[in-house]
């Protein structure tokens, strides 16, 4: 009996781990595809496709398509613009989305639950069908700037930021993470003689550490691959971001390597900010010891 | 000074009102026990007064100020919860601490006050941990230690020693008693733990149905139940409730019989309102019950339970009713015996048709 279990047991583990590299494989696979053909020259990169070579760095191998991409787009401000664009997005709606989510978890207002179902309610409308009204409700906007007032917010940087401030999906991810924190926490602290801002400042944000993460990686990654909407918007380079900066590289002839060293490059940001917060992640389940 | 007033307090959750009218006073520092059995109202009741939920109507006085409308925090109340509610990121010190912190208190002040408070609940060992390292009776403390360092007039406990063992809970239930000495603060307890209750309160309040029963000294209630909820909720074994039948009435005696309970004159203080032939109960303390030679009330033993210290004997009577006796730890008796029992008259309670209590010869009746 005892043999037969154990005989089961290896079994089962051997299989779990197959097919943990085999999902591993898939994840990673494209990413090295990518990382390594940049540093090929075009029509090997063509050619190793049809083997496994396409996987690994051989023959002609040179960062020459960097340099290539650099004289072909301006990738270093198309790389900031999307990094300052998504990070002033991504901070300031946690902060909003996770304000409104507090007032609809916690307070009690008229109407409070019809708003909260209208928010939700546009979760199912897709960005398309919005993006034109949306370009012309932006493009008759007022704003006050360095050069003073000015009419229209097209080709800047705060049309790629403002609509996207609050969200459905940000708000709905919190109530869902508040509602489930313990009622008595938030009435301990109100009869401790906290003001509302400071239970949610103070008790709340500190135990919310893995809903601030989750909500963050998720904007940021919508963020940083927005496409249509700045696309729309900016008709100047000066404010453009990476996915429409992906453009120049596809132009007469689609010089295959240099995009691959363009989208390496694009890709580090994401890469760093994820494992950033990982680590925020885990260090806040650990010292809360309130299960996410 | 901070005595409470509750002026025909009502809560509603939509249509239903779950707080029915209730009017209370209390002075200042009483420790006084909510209790009743779960779903009453007793926390809806408690967390009115903090401030935790809307009054729906009623008004209610903190001193001689009125409160429905003023912020928990400006209460003057502290509260201690069920589930303790400490806050996870917060080190034990920093839990006690946080009220302090928000007034503004200086630190030396405060860390005088958290120091103090650590000393009096004797977990000054415990400061540097976090809530999630601590036992129940621990944490329990800290929540305590929470309470305390507000200074509050009124410290609220919601079922504080129900997620505690039994060991632990008599223990922390003469703490707590020890804590109402020193601090000469009103408290205000709520638990559907008669035992509990009895145990730590000056007054007692027995809620059913978000209706007020009873409201006395724990001997009061055991002793003068004012219905038949107060009869049976208060005192363990519960008190016998037996169905008998009005055989005579005068001014001041009540003759009652039943195929289980020879006729028996039981002194009153007024029989208004009690007629011959009506059916009304009849109730007998277990522990008021001997056994007697002659008369009596006659059952044959079911169940015996030895406790050394006295022995609890189940008893089926003539009519198919059950009877309780605790009877001295010498009795031996074993089932199936037929026993007669006795009581003074003097000890017998009677509650008239409509459940309420038929006002006792020997007292003052209010
Ligand atoms: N937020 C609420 N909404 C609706 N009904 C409630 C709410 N809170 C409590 N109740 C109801 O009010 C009654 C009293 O509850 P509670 O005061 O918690 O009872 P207890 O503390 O005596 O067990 C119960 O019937 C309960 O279902
Ligand atoms: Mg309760």
């Amino acid at each position: 009996m005892a043999a037969v279990t154990e005989t089961n047991h290896a079994l089962k583990l051997t299989g779990r781990y197959a097919l943990l590299v085999a999902v591993a494989l898939i994840f990673v696979l494209p990413i090295l595809f990518m990382v390594v053909s940049s540093l090929k020259p075009d029509r090997q990169l063509l050619s190793d496709t049809s083997s496994f070579a396409a996987f690994l760095p051989v023959g002609d191998i040179s960062v020459g398509n960097y340099f290539a991409a650099f004289d072909r787009a301006p990738v270093g401000l198309f790389i900031f613009n999307s990094v300052f664009i998504t990070v002033v997005t991504v901070v300031i709606s946690l902060f909003l989305c996770s304000l409104a989510a507090f007032a609809f978890a916690y307070l009690e207002f008229r109407g409070k639950n019809i708003v909260l179902s209208v928010i939700i309610a546009t979760l199912i409308i897709p960005f398309e069908t919005i993006a034109i009204p949306m370009l012309m409700v932006v493009n008759s906007l007022p704003w006050i700037g360095a050069e003073g007032l000015q009419w229209g917010w097209l080709n800047t940087y705060h049309v790629q930021i403002v609509p996207f401030l609050a969200d459905a999906l940000t708000i709905f991810l919190f109530v869902q993470y508040f509602k489930d924190l313990p009622k008595e926490l938030i009435e301990a602290a109100r009869l401790d003689g906290a003001t509302w801002f400071e239970v949610y400042r103070l008790v709340i944000v500190p135990i919310a550490g893995p809903v601030f993460a989750t909500a963050a990686i998720l904007k940021f990654l919508i963020m940083y691959n927005q496409y249509l909407w700045p696309l729309m918007v900016t008709q100047s380079e000066q404010f453009r971001p990476v996915m429409v900066g992906l453009q120049y590289f596809f132009q007469l002839n689609t010089a295959w390597g240099e995009v691959m060293a363009y989208l390496s490059m694009i890709t580090i940001p994401v890469l760093v900010f994820y494992l950033v917060l990982q680590r925020a992640f885990i260090a806040s389940i650990a010292s809360t010891g309130i299960k996410g | 000074m901070a005595g409470l007033e509750f002026k025909d307090i009502r809560k509603s959750y939509g249509n239903v009102e779950v707080i029915k009218g209730v009017d209370l006073s209390i002075e200042h520092g009483e420790f006084v026990v909510f209790v009743g059995p779960s779903g009453c109202g007793k926390s809806t009741l408690l967390r009115m007064i903090a401030g935790l939920e809307d009054i729906t109507d009623g008004d209610l006085f903190i001193g001689d100020k009125r409160v429905n409308t003023v912020q928990p925090r400006d209460r003057g109340v502290a509260m201690v919860f069920q589930s303790y509610a400490l806050y996870p990121h917060m080190t034990v010190y920093d839990n006690v601490g946080f009220g302090l912190r928000l007034n503004k208190t200086p630190k030396d002040e405060r860390d005088a006050k958290i120091r103090e408070a650590a000393r009096i609940l004797q977990m000054e060992n415990l400061l540097d941990r976090r809530p999630a390292q601590l036992s129940g009776g621990q944490r329990q403390r800290v929540a305590i230690g929470r309470a305390i360092v507000r200074n509050p007039d009124v410290f609220l406990f919601d079922e504080p020693l129900s997620n505690l063992d039994a060991a632990l809970r008599g223990s922390m239930r003469m703490e707590i008693s020890k804590l109402h000495q020193q601090l000469d603060a009103t408290m205000i307890y709520v638990t559907h733990d008669q035992v509990e209750a009895m145990t730590l309160a000056d007054k007692i309040v027995v809620l059913n149905a978000g209706v007020v029963q009873q409201i006395g000294s724990p001997l009061e209630l055991y002793n003068y139940p004012a219905n038949l909820f107060v009869a049976g909720f208060i005192g363990s074994p519960q008190m016998n409730l037996l169905p008998v039948t009005v055989e005579a009435v005068d001014e001041r005696t009540v003759t009652v019989a039943s195929s289980d309970v020879p006729s028996t004159r039981i002194p009153v203080a007024s029989a208004r309102g009690i007629r011959g032939g009506d059916s009304i109960t009849l109730g007998l303390r277990p522990h008021l019950l001997a056994h007697s030679e002659v008369g009596g009330i006659t059952g044959k033993v079911l169940l015996v339970e030895h406790l050394g210290n006295e022995t609890i004997a189940n008893f089926a009577l003539n009519s198919g009713e059950q009877l309780v006796a605790a009877l001295p730890g010498s009795a031996e008796l074993s089932n199936g015996v037929t026993l007669s029992l006795g009581f003074d008259v003097a000890d017998a309670r009677l509650f008239g048709t409509d459940g309420t209590a038929i006002p006792v010869a020997d007292r003052p009746f209010r």
